[in-house]
Order: structure tokens, then sequence, then C-alpha cells
């Protein structure tokens, strides 16, 4: 079974002065067409080098990339540029988290958007324009025509978020890779620019890579999730099981950190002890074993010897963890029944 | 209700804008124009509203970190607004805060020993025993190692570095401490245990905290009582149960709408109350309630009228000609995890 994105093993390290940075280490996951997938992790856990080397936007002279990114017959592991300059923009487009300085001061709108038109199409002038116009007016903003020949700065922050995302989406890709889209953006607006690109997915049938690390965004949006940390996918699954059905203490520590707006204040949160790995010298066995609280029910140290494999748990549901299932099973309600997370764990498998 | 230890009446901070070579007054920005909040003895306030609601301004003129323009506020009963900045200086012992920004906020050139204990020396207070000894207790309280006294800020995590400003900010025992996006910077897991520490030192230190964010969720969390600001005024203050059960006005709901849930079941079910339009500019705020050009309940009274916070329940205020309705339901059960979602979901149905 291949679907339209597919990520495979893919491993990406680059050489710094303290030594190689193993960014993304064995990172398997893939999306269809009008899906969207959700890789959710803290900062340092490689979800955005990720998300780069989809773009093959990686620096050719200091990153060592390997394994496989196919899209659709493409292979963009080791294409060359002028392929990959094909690609971006037609096939695949990404938008920033920050639109005032992914958008460029000196020109308006309207030309950004005239230009990232005509690279791939051979259209003049007038045509371009009526098309950019149509899709300013298509991502929601009031009086487009008048909007285009503004400069970035003259719009406001959700604005600009929309004019990216008409960007994107101005050579109808397949896929668009969106890196923390919300995160700089007021709730009020996150829920906006959330609405329009949902609304635009149904539309065009456009594959969604979300990467963020605000797991209500993602509750609220994504069909599968992969759970990143120290490099690694650690948990792999549908949205339901990710948040109703986690295997992995390192989702248990996120969930169960996360202040919930339905919650009263009186339960403390229970977080991860310790902070997030140096992607340097990693540790050989586990990389969330230094931090996890569950080790001693693993026999022989496992967790300080051994890189636990991707195991599916159930169709569709993978993890990287040694506790046996019954284990997971006990520890799992245990973590999440004293916490937020109560409830929907018991719901049926 | 004890009595309160900070409070703020009628805060107003006004920026002017000039024009010209002779830097004529023309306007002014009105970052903070009426806001009315107090705290007491071991209370979390919570101030929430969007970038550019004037809460951080609000939050440095209340410690008079910035002259307000108008307002009183008082310390213990004491007026402090009129106060010379000489005349602060003993009051800084009270009055503390917490900066957002953990890699800015610290001097990247001291130790953090010198940093915890420079408040010693501005103050040109010895405590008992030393301030090493001090600063040192304080580290191990926050979840430092003592050991390193002598480490620079750039050798700690972001997580850390924020122990470092909380433990400068507690470490000469103040009674108020104004916290500026404490955790926003941080890590989900480790936002976590920063906010666990922050109630920790609460409870141990019987500290009264102003906590100024945006993230719904955490303040809520942290808050005893929430106040919300729109366009630099308060539109509605109220328990924080309360508030995130029985919003009244019309743009608390929107924002509390808007925040998504953990939870994708939750979030299938729910409506959202989508807000049309940009923030109005501070410098020319719209006539009548400021809210009117985005609300959804806007009539024409709205324009000509500013509504004055009233209560509407006891310890619930809010300003607003056509708060929502109660939920009939007066006493939700709020063990059931639905039920603030329901709420929302409930809300009359609006243009989108």
């Amino acid at each position: 079974m291949s679907r339209f994105l597919e990520v495979e093993d893919l491993k990406v390290s680059f050489t710094t002065e303290d030594g190689v940075v193993q960014a993304v280490d064995g990172v398997s996951f893939g999306v269809d067409k009008g899906e969207t997938i959700a890789i959710v992790g803290e900062s340092g856990s490689g979800k955005s080098v990720t998300s780069a080397s989809i773009m093959g936007l990686h620096n050719r002279r200091t990153t060592k990339i390997s394994g496989s990114i196919r899209l659709g017959d493409d292979e963009i592991v080791g294409s060359p540029d002028s392929r990959l300059r094909e690609l971006r923009g037609k096939r695949m487009a990404m938008i920033f988290q920050d639109p005032l300085s992914s958008l460029h001061p000196f020109f308006t709108i309207g030309k950004q958007l005239v230009e990232a038109l005509q690279v791939h199409n051979d259209l003049n002038k007038s045509d371009a324009r009526t098309k950019t116009v149509e899709m300013l007016d298509k991502v929601g903003i009031p009086n487009a025509a008048k909007r285009a020949g503004e400069y970035p700065h003259q719009l406001s922050g959700g604005m600009r978020q929309r004019v990216m995302i008409a960007m994107a989406l101005m050579n109808d890709p397949d896929l668009i890779i969106a890196d923390e889209p919300t995160t700089a953006l007021d709730v009020t607006v996150q829920a906006l620019i959330i609405d329009l690109l949902k609304t635009l997915q149904r539309e065009f049938g456009t594959a969604i890579v979300l990467i963020t690390h605000d797991l209500g965004v993602v509750a609220e949006t994504a069909d599968t999730v992969a759970v990143m940390y120290g490099g690694r996918v650690v948990e792999r699954g549908t949205v339901r099981d990710i948040f109703y059905r986690p295997q992995m203490p390192y989702t248990w520590g996120l969930l169960s950190s996360l202040p919930r707006l339905d919650d009263l204040r009186t339960a403390r949160l229970d977080p991860i002890p310790g902070s997030p790995p140096s992607l340097i010298n990693l540790p050989v066995g586990c990389v969330f074993r230094p931090r996890c609280q569950y080790h001693q029910f693993v026999d022989g140290g496992l967790c300080d010897t051994a890189r636990p494999p991707l195991d599916e748990v159930a169709k569709g549901h993978s993890i990287r963890c040694h506790l046996s299932a019954n284990e997971r099973e006990r520890l799992g309600t245990e973590r999440l029944n004293v916490t937020t997370v109560t409830s929907p764990l018991k719901e049926g498998a | 209700m004890s009595d309160p230890i900070l409070r703020v009446t009628d805060l107003q901070k006004y920026f002017p804008i000039t024009k010209g070579l002779l830097r004529r007054h023309v306007g002014d920005v009105k970052a903070v124009d009426g806001v009315s909040v107090e705290v007491s003895e071991r209370e979390t306030l919570g101030l929430v509203g969007e970038s550019g609601c004037g809460k951080s301004t609000a939050g440095r003129a209340m410690l008079k970190l910035l002259e307000p323009t108008g307002g009183r506020i008082e310390f213990e009963g004491r007026d402090i607004t009129g106060l010379s900045r000489r005349q602060m200086v003993p009051l800084r012992r009270e009055i503390q805060m917490i900066f957002q920004d953990p890699y800015n906020s610290l001097n990247p050139r001291h130790t953090v020993g010198t940093i915890i204990g420079a408040p010693f020396d501005v103050q040109g207070v010895t405590p008992p025993g030393g301030v090493k000894a001090a600063v040192q207790n304080i580290m191990e309280r926050v979840g430092l190692n003592p050991e390193h006294y002598n480490r620079y800020p750039n050798e700690f995590s972001g997580g850390q570095r924020q122990r470092v400003g909380i433990a400068r900010a507690v470490v000469l025992r103040p009674k108020v401490i104004v916290a500026d996006e404490p955790v926003s910077a941080l890590d989900v897991s480790i936002q976590a245990q920063v906010v666990n520490l922050l109630e920790d030192i609460q409870d141990e230190f019987g500290l009264s905290y102003i906590v100024i964010a945006h993230d719904l969720s955490v303040v809520r969390h942290i808050s005893d009582r929430v106040a919300v600001m729109y366009l630099g005024h308060l539109v509605e203050t109220a328990s924080a149960d309360d508030l995130y059960l029985q919003p009244r006005h019309p743009y608390t709901t929107a924002l509390l709408s808007a925040v998504p849930t953990p939870d994708p079941d939750v979030e299938k079910r729910r409506a959202r109350i989508l807000l049309q339009g940009d923030l109005p500019s501070p410098s020319n705020p719209p006539s009548g309630c400021v809210f009117r050009t985005r609300c959804f309940k806007a009539q024409d009274r709205c324009a000509t009228e500013v509504p004055v916070l009233r209560e509407l329940a006891t310890g619930h205020t809010v300003a607003c000609h056509f708060p929502m309705e109660e939920v009939s339901a007066a006493v939700p059960t709020p063990h059931t995890r639905s039920a603030a979602a329901t709420d929302v979901s409930d809300s009359p149905h609006l243009p989108h």
C-alpha cells in the first residue's frame, strides 16, 4: 500500500562544531490526498527538519540525508535541484509559521503571488493578475483587488497568513506542508485560519502535513498523528489512537502535561520530568529513557541498551517502547486516570 | 474575602502620538483605558486577552514600571500612584515581576548566582546567613542545583532559565508577583513543570499573583479569578469556573469557543463562534462599545453608549448592553468533561 506521500526510514544529520547532530533518525509516515497528518513534538524533536527535507530545502553541503521520500512517482531524496524546483510550488507547497518574514517586504502581495504563478505556468500578466485576485478572494481577503496592491506590512497577521495560504495554493499543489501555521496568531484568528485550511482541503483534495506542538489543533484537524521525540517517531496512529488509546509513555506525559479548558483547576498537572535530549550523543537505547518513569517495568535494562523498534500494536497504530502490552495497559490506565485524559481511555478499543 | 492586597482602580495608560518637528500632540494610543482589578492575599488573578489588548501594558503600569496616565493603585490600602521612582524602591521588595522571555530577561554576562542575588544588592539588605546561602536556598527551592551558582544563563535550558527568573522574583519574599506570560515560551512538558512550581511557591510563601497570559487553558488552570481585556478595556471579570462555564460577554464567549481542546470527539461536536474583521486601532477606538465592530450581538445602542461594568451575579461583572443569557442549568456539573464544550455549542448560531 503506497500513499501519496510516503516517507520511509528518513535520516537527516548535520555536521556542526560540536559534533554530528542526528536531527531525524529513521522516520516513516505517509499521507493520502484529502488527508491530514499531524507531526507533533517539542522543540528539537526533528519535526521541522523532517518537513524541510520533504520540500528538499536542506543545505546539501552540510546535511546528510538518507532513506526515501516519495511524492506520487517522484523520489525527493537525491533528486536534482532542477527537478525539485519543478515540484516545489507546483506539486508541494509550504506554509511557514511567521508570515511576515516569509513575505518580501519590498513587493506588493499581488506581485509576489503573480510571480509564484508565472514560475510554473505560461501565463500573461493580466491572466495571472486575475487568477491572483480570485485566489485572494477565495482565502477570504476582503476587497481582494485592492489588497493585491498592498505591501505585507499593511496587512494584519491573520491576513498575511491568508496570503501565505493563497500563495501555497496558487498552483493547486497536491501536498501542503504547514509548519506551525497558527502558532504566531491569536486564538480567534487561529480558528479562522484552521477553518479556512479545512475548507480548502475539502475543495482541492490536498494532502496536508501539519507540524505543530499544539495538541488542541491536532485534535481539531488531523486524521493521523505521528508523535516525534529526539528525532524519532515514538508513536503513530489515528487521531483517536493517540488521544484515547495512547501506548507510549512520552505520549502519556504530553497529554497529562496539558492544562485543559474544560477541567477544574484543582487537578494538578502531571509533567514529564527533565528536559528533551540534545541531538548530539543521543542515548544508545530508548531516546526517552532518561525521562521515562516506567523503565523499571522492563526486564534486563533493555531500555538502556536496545533501541526499541517501531512495532505495530494495533492496525495502523505503532509505538517504540519496550513495555509489554499488559504493562502498558496497566500503567497507561493508571497514569491517565489520575490526570486529565481519564474517561475516554476506557472507551472501546 | 479579605481586603485586597493590590487594588487598581480605573487605570489608564495612554501613549501620545506626536507629529512634526515640534512633536505636536495629535492623539493617543489608549493602550489601557479604565481597568479596575484587585487581588487578595494568596489569590491568583488571570489577565487574558489577545495581542494588542493592553494586558502587558496594564501589568507594567500596575507596578509603575510604566507611569500610569490616570487611575489609582493601592498596595495594602496605601495609595502608591503618585510615588516617585525613589519612593517606589522599598515597595519593590513587596511587588515583583516574572518576565516572559527567559532568554532576554537574564543578563548573559552575570552568573545566575549574581542574577538571583541582585535584588539584595538593589535593596541594600543582607539576609541572615549571607546572600550566597539565601540564593542557594532559593535555587534549591525552585528546582535548580545550588552548585550551579556560578554558571551563566547560556548553560541552562529555557525551563531552567525561567526557574532562575522565578527565583529572582521570590528571593526577597514579596507579597505580590506580576507574571507576564510566564510559560508561553516553554515546551508543553516544561510548561507543566513551571506551572506546578508557581503553584507550589504560592502556597509556601503566601503569594498573590497577577498572571498575564494569552493561553486560556493555562490561565484557567492557575487562576482563581479571571479578567478579560479587549482593546484596552476590561470586558468581563469572574471566578475562573464561572467565566469558563458561564461566559456572559460575547467576546469572552467567542474567545473561549476558539480554543481547541485536545480531545477529537469534543472538537467534532463543537461549534465555533468565528469573529470576523480585525482588531480596531487603539488610537482610534470605535465609539460606544469597543467590541461592537466584531460583535455578533451588536445593536444601535452599542455605537452610542459605552457599556459600564455591572455585576450580573456575585463576583461576575460584565461590560455589555446585551450579555449572553445565563445557561439555564445554572449549576453546571463540572466533573463531566463535556460541560464546558456543551455550553459553547449551545451558543447562538452565528453568521459564518
